[in-house]
């Protein structure tokens, strides 16, 4: 044998070993160090995370009776990558009861609004239980087409719509946000309301699901065993202070006129019943046309959707008179016996400022001052509260009288928990500055004293300065939730806990403008609240307003207000009603706030009074729709059209 | 080589090594196609018209072939090498007539009634013989130019019949016979020929027609240059360097844009350029019938989902019935040519590696075994045999992870296919065979 063949044998060996070691060493990079992205790859593939959505929580009055719960809904998804060529689309749109044109608009507008580039589009939401039944017994048909399941929110008493709010798809802008960092796109978020504001505790957590699939797409089982999932937690329920019946009621009432009816329980702050008007049948926010809803709501003149119990400012009227009389007490400078001899005006700023009563002796005292509502009375109350000489000077006894203010809860937003709640307004001696350019003195506001000029209030403002006084002095930041899952004692209920005393005013003052009040609806302007067996202390309010409307300055209808609390002695509901350009205020807000009342009180209304409640339900209070020149103008070009 | 003064007993005389690789490669064959197939909803390990049955009966019969061969004559093996050469011919030839069966395009099957083969591969164990047989005959000298090109012709004509049946890559198996001839004497300028041809294929593909010609042009102009002294004395280095320059410009120019354009078929093109990372250009893309570009690139998607689930094994590997990838079908031909993402999916690193182990002892065993025979048929034949093995299991592991063309030839005694494991039982216990009778000397 020759020697090269020897070598060449060794050779081979050698090329037998070499070339398998180089295959080693590519798996060795290709499996241990993962060079080329393939070694997670496979998770993607082959592993489907599905998110389990936990049940959103559920929502209950003061009474346990279920407010808003959920109820399991099908969305429409199709997948267009599976969809095979033989897909018969006019048939699938038999099913749904939609047209095929439909259909290719609706697949266009998610391909705008998400990209082509996605896999799964969801075509049609909230089907109903009967197209939901047809199309499953279909559905083998269409490979490509599912059905979502997704549970949507269901207004069960159908009352409420304005402060529990409604959920919808979390935008692309939300999920920039940090605070959302645990969502993805398709996740249901609460847009406004207590959904919004409790969103945390009500969304629970989503569980998660490692599931094995085929090449197919076919789900085959658990990955490693489910050993990686996790469970969903459903969102916690809340209960809220609100009762179910008076609410129905007070948005039965506010259907179809401008403003607001707010009932707090002074004892908690909690919130029994908060209607805006006009009130809204709360199903709109849910369902498959909720974005149609919404977007028909949002271009009504009546403005529905604008929450007007947190949001809209008014100037109190005399409504606001108690709080002058507390002020003026606690300064000392009247006492309840304090009289002022009212002719029918206040002159003493030169300027009349009017006073509906021009009997002797209506403003003898406070009490009757306020069962009468003297006008006179008040300003001159007013003056003498911040022109008191122990101030030194009104800028001081102003800033004193702003503090006071504060104390109440005016001026600020006082923290209901929903979100984007206004502040009114209390002017401050700097604001006097600007304007009179620092030469003025009491006399230029004095018609603060009876809640008009530049004093404005929400009605929740109105109704928790009800509570203190009330209460005689102290409040709680109104709020609906009274418990998290049967836990009072929450972290994020922690500030409606603390009790919040204003100003420390002697309960002697409180009393004398308890009587006061009580006096108004015994003898004085409110006497259609007037309940057999309780004593209700109420004032009226008609707030005078004007408004620049196309440059001119405009006289329009009063604001009619009426707030009330009840019992008088152990208090236990208090209200404030808003009726935007209705009138006088104890024609209009009175018997609303006064049928509040009844029906919070005794638990229902007494028969007597039903016609009342009935007119009152019917009664059509809105004011003639004021559109600014632009819109005035789009309208006439409509109208030539 | 050892020196044994008393012949030892028959039993004793069987290289065991072999025979237990076999038998255990063949048995993770077994278990990697149930790994494939089995579903948790499986009542039973024995169900009918499952791969896994077929593959354990296909081991039971190859094992049964095996112990006849053991019991036969190794005269036998020495008698028949051109006889079956020409039977195993016909029936290639037959697989080209109607009587052959397409398979995915291919047309290398038979049908003979109650057996379908593929007779490409029975012709590898006809190949082998006739080779080991043509080199052991007394008359034949290696060294010369016809000889060589005889035995090499034993090779490349089976090959270029299945070239024909669309099966290129049971053809390039049948290069792997250059490897006897190589231990045999086939001098070193022969495979210097041959990789500078395949480098010139390469650069053909990955360099545009013109910048080739200039290069090549410029290569010539620079090597007669440099040996312009020689030049002057001797006019036979400029004839050489210049056909060598008209070789490498008319293969670039034309034989390679030819074949691709009339000769191949799309997907041949389509793995081509995929395994140098190329797209396929313009000019080879095929049309079909109704004109449109045929679009292939499954073979990309292949080995993708194939690298794929080999690196999700990791070290250690998933465990066995564990491959999300292999058992829910992610990879295509999962039972057969890219067997080995079971291994590497539930075994990892760790099982690839040893696996790959034993198939290096296996080659290497052979070669051992190869060196100890006194008959230099026998040691032709048992490089054959290494040759196929090797061939096999280099290009069927290097195309799962990549770096080998996907020419869909199975790896060895482990990929779903009755007749590649028969194949590799008759060609593996022949040499068992033959191994037990070293000491003679067989013609």
């Amino acid at each position: 044998m020759a020697d090269f063949t020897q070598n060449r044998s060794n050779y081979i060996r050698i090329f037998f070993v070499a070339i398998p070691f180089i295959l080693i060493v590519r798996l060795l990079f290709l499996q241990v160090f993962g060079s080329g992205g393939y070694k997670d790859a496979a998770i993607g593939q082959a592993v489907y995370i599905k998110k389990i959505y936990p049940p959103r929580g559920i929502i209950f009055d003061r009474n346990n009776k279920v407010l808003m719960n959920n109820s399991v809904v099908y969305d429409l998804v199709i997948e267009p990558s599976k969809v095979k060529a033989d897909f018969d689309t006019a048939f699938l749109c038999k099913m749904i009861n939609v047209s095929v044109q439909d259909f290719d608009k609706q697949i266009k507008k998610q391909i705008l609004k998400y990209g082509a580039w996605q896999k799964v589009f969801t075509i049609y939401r909230n089907l109903s239980p009967t197209t939901v039944a047809r199309l499953q017994e279909n559905l083998y048909d269409f490979t490509g087409v599912d059905l979502m399941e997704h549970s949507e929110r269901n207004f069960t008493e159908h009352c409420g719509g304005n402060f529990v709010g409604y959920i919808n798809e979390i935008s692309k802008e939300q999920l920039e946000l940090e605070k959302f960092a645990g969502y993805q796109k398709g996740d249901y978020i609460g847009i406004t309301g207590i959904e919004s504001m409790y969103e945390d505790v009500l969304r629970g957590q989503p569980g998660v699901q490692y599931l094995l699939r085929d090449v197919k797409q076919k789900i085959q089982g658990p990955y490693k065993n489910g050993t990686k999932d996790s469970s969903a937690i459903p969102g916690k329920s809340l209960q809220l202070y609100i009762d179910a019946r008076l609410q129905k009621i007070a948005e039965e009432m506010m259907a179809n006129k401008l403003g607001s009816a707010v009932a707090i329980d002074p004892n908690t702050g909690g919130i029994l019943a908060f209607a805006s008007g006009p009130s809204f049948n709360p199903d709109l926010l849910t369902g498959a046309d909720k974005s149609k809803n919404l977007g028909n709501m949002l271009v009504d003149a009546t403005k529905p959707l604008f929450n007007r119990a947190i949001k809209a400012n008014y100037p109190p009227g005399s409504t606001f008179k108690p709080i002058t009389a507390l002020v003026a007490l606690d300064e000392g400078v009247i006492t309840p016996s304090f009289g002022y001899p009212c002719g029918g005006g206040y002159y003493a700023c030169g300027r009349r400022i009017g006073c509906t009563h021009s009997g002797g002796g209506h403003a003898a005292n406070l009490s009757l001052a306020i069962a009468n509502s003297c006008n006179a009375y008040f300003c001159h109350v007013f003056r003498l509260a911040i022109d008191a000489p122990k101030h030194g000077s009104t800028h001081v006894g102003l800033e004193r009288w702003h503090h006071y203010m504060n104390e109440f809860g005016l001026g600020h937003p006082i923290g209901i928990d929903i979100p984007s709640e206004n502040g009114g307004n209390i002017p401050d001696s700097n604001y006097f500055d600007r304007v009179y350019n620092k030469n003025w003195n009491s006399c230029n506001m004095s018609i603060i004293g009876m809640g008009q000029g530049e004093i404005l209030m929400t009605p929740l403002q109105m109704a928790n300065a009800m509570c203190i006084i009330a209460n005689k002095g102290y409040y709680y930041i109104p709020h609906f939730v009274k418990s998290i899952d049967g836990d009072s004692t929450h972290a994020k209920l922690g500030k409606y806990l603390q009790k919040h005393v204003v100003a420390n005013i002697a309960d002697s003052a409180y009393n004398a403008v308890g009587y006061g009040m009580m006096a108004v609806v015994d003898q004085g302007t409110g006497k259609i609240a007037r309940i057999p067996g309780i004593e209700v202390c109420a004032k009226t309010g008609t707030a005078q307003n004007e408004r620049m409307i196309s440059g001119k300055r405009v006289k329009l209808q009063n604001h009619s207000m009426f707030v009330a609390y009840a019992p008088r002695v152990n208090p236990k509901i208090a209200v404030a009603v808003c009726i935007e350009n209705a009138g006088y205020g104890a024609t209009w807000a009175g018997p609303i706030a006064s049928l509040m009342i009844e029906q919070y009180l005794t638990d229902t209304i007494a028969k007597s009074r039903l016609p009342l409640k009935k007119k009152w339900t019917k009664r059509k209070l809105f004011p003639i729709i004021h559109l600014s020149s632009t819109r005035l103008k789009n309208k006439q070009l409509e109208t030539k059209k | 080589m050892q020196v044994n003064l008393k012949p030892k007993k028959f039993i004793e005389r069987i290289d065991w090594l072999m025979v237990a690789l076999f038998i255990v490669l063949a048995l993770i064959g077994v278990l990697s196609i149930y790994s494939v197939e089995h579903r948790d909803s499986d009542i039973s390990f024995f169900i009918k018209d499952k791969r896994y049955v077929k593959q354990a009966l296909f081991l039971g019969v190859s094992l049964f072939i095996g112990l006849i061969i053991i019991f036969m004559d190794s005269k036998f093996f020495t008698s028949i090498p051109f006889l079956g050469y020409i039977i195993g011919f016909l029936f290639l030839l037959l697989a080209l007539t109607p009587l052959g069966k397409g398979v995915k395009g291919s047309h290398s099957w038979l049908n003979l009634g109650i057996l379908t083969f593929q007779p490409g591969e029975l012709m590898k164990l006809f190949t082998s013989l006739s080779i080991a047989k043509f080199l052991s005959m007394q008359e034949i000298n290696f060294s010369t130019i016809k000889h060589r090109l005889i035995c090499a012709a034993f090779a490349i004509v089976p090959a270029f019949i299945i070239i024909l049946q669309n099966e290129t890559g049971l053809a390039l198996v049948y290069f792997s016979f250059f490897l006897a001839m190589y231990r045999e004497g086939l001098p070193n300028i022969v495979l210097i020929i041959i990789f500078s041809v395949m480098a010139l294929a390469i650069v053909t593909l990955l360099l545009p027609k013109n910048i080739l010609f200039i290069v090549l042009t410029v290569i010539a102009l620079i090597f007669l240059y440099v040996s312009r002294k020689k030049l002057k004395r001797n006019k036979e280095v400029l004839i050489i360097v210049i056909s060598i320059w008209g070789f490498g410009v008319l293969f670039s120019q034309v034989l390679v844009p030819f074949a691709f354009k009339h000769v191949m078929q799309s997907h041949h093109i389509d793995r081509i350029y995929s395994l140098i990372g190329q797209d396929v250009p313009e000019d080879y893309i095929k049309l079909n019938k109704s004109g449109d570009k045929i679009k292939t690139g499954t073979s990309d998607y292949n080995v993708r989902q194939s690298k794929i689930a080999i690196a999700s094994g990791g070290f250690f590997g998933k465990g066995f019935l564990n491959g999300s990838q292999t058992q829910y079908n992610w990879v295509p031909e999962q039972g057969t040519d890219f067997i080995f993402c079971t291994i590497g999916e539930q075994f990892g690193f760790l099982g690839s590696l040893l696996l790959i182990g034993m198939y290096a002892v296996f080659l290497l065993r052979i070669i051992h075994v190869a060196e100890r025979q006194r008959s230099q048929f026998s040691r032709v034949y048992a490089y054959c045999v290494a040759g196929i093995l090797f061939f096999h299991l280099v290009i069927n592991i290097g195309m799962t992870i990549g770096i080998a063309p996907v020419i869909g030839i199975p790896l060895p005694l482990i990929s779903y296919g009755g007749t590649s494991l028969l194949t590799f039982a008759v060609l593996i216990f022949i040499l068992v065979r033959l191994d037990a009778d070293r000491q003679m000397v067989l013609r």
